[in-house]
């Protein structure tokens, strides 16, 4: 017989508004086995747990039920607090309900019977758990660093300090990010590139940090502590050893192409860097355009001919690179939602309607028009500009609910560097209205209207088109009721932040779950906000949703925090809730082998007859090869048949006893 | 497994409680922990409603279920059994889910050689952010199952 305890909590009035505690309180009392029933307002809390330890000890309980919120949530909790008092951690069952009961359903008396029922589940459950002894296996201390912007390089040169092994993967020729295409960052005016360069260039010759750009994640096997990696390192067609950096090749190449990097506004070679100060300096050769792989190996070579120390290489293959990391930080970042899906706003079509991203290429004095602010169309300087935003963002039509975060921001921002560079021209400002929450954030959007002269205009674009040379505008001010109407040389689209477009690929690859709108989730909003579910991989930066760069930064550092901690031992505790074989029952079919997703089931000789074997160190737990053993001669610790069939029998067993008929045996 | 036919009486008696005159099934969910399970506690941090019928039960992957658990809910007397993953190629074992999507097809070919409705059967992918989804489905399959009426195996075991 066990002695179960069953601890009901209230969640303050999040189940006992919904949930007639003493009611469930009174049936719990007349499961059998259970010989202990308590309430407590806040089970979790710290004297929630010491009253559970207490009762542990006075009423000689051998196992817990805590009917609280979900496992989820707080499973790790109580099963520390059961620890703590003796019992082996496994021996706790949870009946959820928060989340799947209080939560959901709003009559009262259905929510109660639910909750009793749920009870009943977990107490059956319960009963036949058995003690669980965690695996440890050994850390390999090198953590990998998916994207190369400021998120992953703060997270690289973090954990490098604390003095641990970095790989760090860019798929662009360099690292930088975003950050290093834009002018100056709100609202402090930092000119962008020169907080960021030295970064790079720390990255660049840490020692503990190797740098793979122009390089993609392929395949990620493996688990927490022992993640197999396969890196794909495309071929740059340039000797990354003989190189030097000097850039005469960029010179003689004859092809100009419209850069990437300056979205279009400026040129670069068939053979370039994105921009001058690119991590590694060496360029690459973009194989779709160079004529050598477009027109026949004979042809131009003029990069070759040019290159003082013989790096050029046109018959350079991919590198396929296999490694272990022991942890993964995921920092890939995000892609803007593209204007041209509105139409009415004339973006991809007007010349002079361009991205926030472009204009802010546009002002860099290291841009494509060398800081100069110009309408694309013609050259000339414009006068009028009208800043357009949440171009995307707010916008359910456009299958964009969320708000980007860091627009209104820097829509102010260009705003004062239009003034400061063109100090005859007016900057207009369409905003639903202005999200300025931060550190200086509202004291800068105010300077911005006061001291630079930006005019807002609550209220929506409903038109832009073109009038001659100049774009109208066409609007509501919201606040004074009436249409309005702007002629502007230059209008600046603040399109939405969206999740990169290959991250749904990505997230299948690292087995981590995304949102809806392809932004990586987080373990849980607010208390694991760097984490992803997958033990071992965590995410910093816009990646997993809108981010500016202070947050991205923090979160990059946050994350960096959680790998030391996992590298700070050397052996893991593993999730002992795996596979085993019972060889006396196994018929040695080896269904199981087949769908195993892990190969840790081998074939074995026991006595001469052939039998699974499931490997420890290898099996994560899914459960899938004791669904199709036929003769039920996998063990599923933790989720076992019996485990199971008592958990589904238990909501029957009121209704059969009333209608005496007898349970049926597992 | 013995199906009586007069078991209809008794059925009355319990599934249609004292003065409630809707017909209340019991519902067996088996949710993997991943992707359902989190959905089903997204439903709950977002508070979208829906029937109390479902009565979920945990685990790893939906792979884990085997024949055995389903049948056994259906011995027991449950009126439907919902079987919930993570979309397809979106398993956090990887392929675990391809496994279950094969095999509920033939649980239910086998249902409906025993003479219960396929339909009380259901399998479905809901991701960790589809509150609303998990909502939704549980809304409708507690719909499907009231419409086919309580289980000629309830109360019979
Ligand atoms: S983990 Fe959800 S279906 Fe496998």
């Amino acid at each position: 017989m066990a002695r179960v305890g069953v601890f009901v909590c209230w969640c303050g009035s999040n189940i006992a508004g919904t949930v007639d505690i003493e009611t469930v309180l009174e049936a719990a009392r007349r499961i059998a086995e259970v010989v202990h029933v308590e309430d407590n307002k806040y089970t979790c809390s710290e004297s929630g747990q010491q009253s559970i330890k207490k009762a542990i000890k006075e009423h000689d309980l051998d196992r817990v039920v805590v009917a609280s919120c979900s496992p989820l949530m707080h499973e790790v909790t109580f099963r520390r607090c059961i620890e703590s008092a003796g019992l082996n951690p496994y021996l706790l069952e949870m009946a959820n309900l928060r989340e799947h009961c209080s939560w959901v359903h709003r009559n009262r008396g259905e929510a109660t019977d639910k909750a009793i029922k749920l009870i009943g589940m977990a107490v059956a459950k319960v009963r036949r758990l058995e003690p669980l002894i965690p695996i440890r296996m050994p850390v390999e201390k090198r953590a990998l660093v998916l994207g190369g912007g400021i998120a992953g390089i703060q997270a690289a040169l973090d954990i490098s300090k604390a003095g641990y092994l970095v790989t760090l993967v860019e798929r662009l020729p360099t690292i930088g990010g975003h950050m290093a295409q834009l002018d100056k960052t709100f609202p402090t005016l930092d000119c962008s590139a020169c907080i960021l360069t030295p970064k790079m260039g720390e990255v660049l010759h840490d020692e503990n940090i190797e740098l793979l750009t122009y390089s993609e994640v392929e395949e990620v096997r493996g688990w927490v502590g022992n993640f197999e990696v396969q890196i794909r390192k495309k071929a740059r067609s340039v000797d990354m050893v003989k190189c030097t950096g000097c850039g005469e090749c960029i010179e003689k190449c004859p092809l100009k192409l419209p850069s990437e990097w300056d979205l279009g506004l400026g040129l670069r070679k068939a053979i370039y860097r994105p921009f001058p100060q690119a991590v590694p300096g060496v360029p690459v050769i973009d194989r779709e355009q160079c004529f050598v792989f477009t027109k026949g190996k004979e042809k131009c070579r003029a990069c070759e001919r040019a290159c003082p120390a013989d790096a050029i290489d046109f018959e350079q293959e991919d590198e396929v690179i296999k490694r272990r990391f022991g942890a993964i930080v995921v920092a890939t970042g995000f892609s803007l939602f593209d204007e041209k899906a509105y139409g009415e706003y004339g973006g991809g079509q007007y010349k002079d309607v361009i991205s926030a991203l472009q204009f802010e290429r546009m002002v860099n004095a290291a841009g494509p028009t060398g800081g100069h602010i110009i309408k694309p169309s013609n050259g000339r300087e414009p006068r009028n500009v009208v800043f357009v935003q949440c171009v995307g963002s707010r916008d359910r039509a456009k299958g964009i609910p969320y708000c980007s975060k860091i627009c209104c921001m820097y829509t102010a921002k260009q705003a004062l560097l239009l003034k400061e560079h063109l100090p005859e021209s007016q900057a207009y400002i369409f905003c639903i209205d202005i999200r300025a929450g931060g550190k200086n954030y509202e004291e800068f959007v105010n300077r911005v209207q006061s001291e630079y002269g930006a005019i807002y205009i609550r209220g929506r674009v409903s038109r832009i088109y073109e009038r001659g040379d100049k774009l109208i505008v066409k609007g509501t001010d919201t606040l004074a009721g009436i249409p309005v109407e702007v002629e502007a040389d230059l209008v600046v689209l603040a399109t939405a932040i969206a999740s990169q477009s290959d991250s749904p690929q990505l997230a299948r690859i690292l087995r981590i779950p995304y949102d809806e709108h392809g932004f990586f989730s987080e373990a849980h909003p607010k208390l694991r906000p760097v984490e992803s579910v997958t033990r071992g991989i965590f995410l910093a930066g816009a990646c997993q949703s809108p981010k500016d760069i202070p947050d991205s930064v923090a979160t990059a550092g946050a994350a960096a925090v959680r790998v030391c901690e996992l590298f700070a031992s050397d052996e893991l505790a593993l999730e002992p809730a795996i596979a085993l074989v019972d060889a006396e029952r196994c018929s040695g079919c080896l269904n199981c082998l087949e769908v195993c997703p892990f190969e840790a089931i081998r074939e074995e000789r026991v006595d001469s007859r052939r039998v699974a074997s499931v490997s420890e160190s290898i099996c994560q737990g899914c459960g899938t090869c004791a669904a199709v053993c036929r003769s039920e001669a996998i063990t599923m610790k933790g989720f076992t048949s019996p485990q199971l069939y008592s958990q589904i029998a238990a909501p029957f067993e009121e209704i059969l006893k009333e209608l005496e008929v007898e349970m049926p045996s597992c | 497994m013995r199906v009586l036919a007069h078991a209809r009486g008794s059925i009355t008696k319990t599934v249609i409680q004292k003065g409630q005159n809707q017909f209340n099934p019991i519902i067996i969910g088996f949710l993997c922990t991943w992707c359902s399970y989190a959905g089903a506690d997204q439903a709950g941090v977002s508070r979208r409603e829906y029937p109390p019928n479902i009565l979920p039960i945990r685990v790893m992957c939906s792979g884990r279920i085997s024949p055995h658990h389903i049948l056994k809910a259906f011995q027991m007397g449950a009126d439907g059994v919902l079987v919930a993953g993570c979309h397809l190629g979106e398993c956090h074992y990887i392929r675990g889910n391809y496994m279950t999507a094969k095999r509920i097809p033939v649980v239910k070919e086998l249902l409906s050689f025993m003479g219960l409705s396929p339909q009380r059967l259901g399998l479905t992918w809901v991701s960790a952010s589809e509150g609303d989804r998990f909502a939704a489905v549980v809304r409708e399959f507690t719909e499907q199952i009231r419409e086919l009426g309580p289980s000629p195996l309830r109360g019979v075991s």
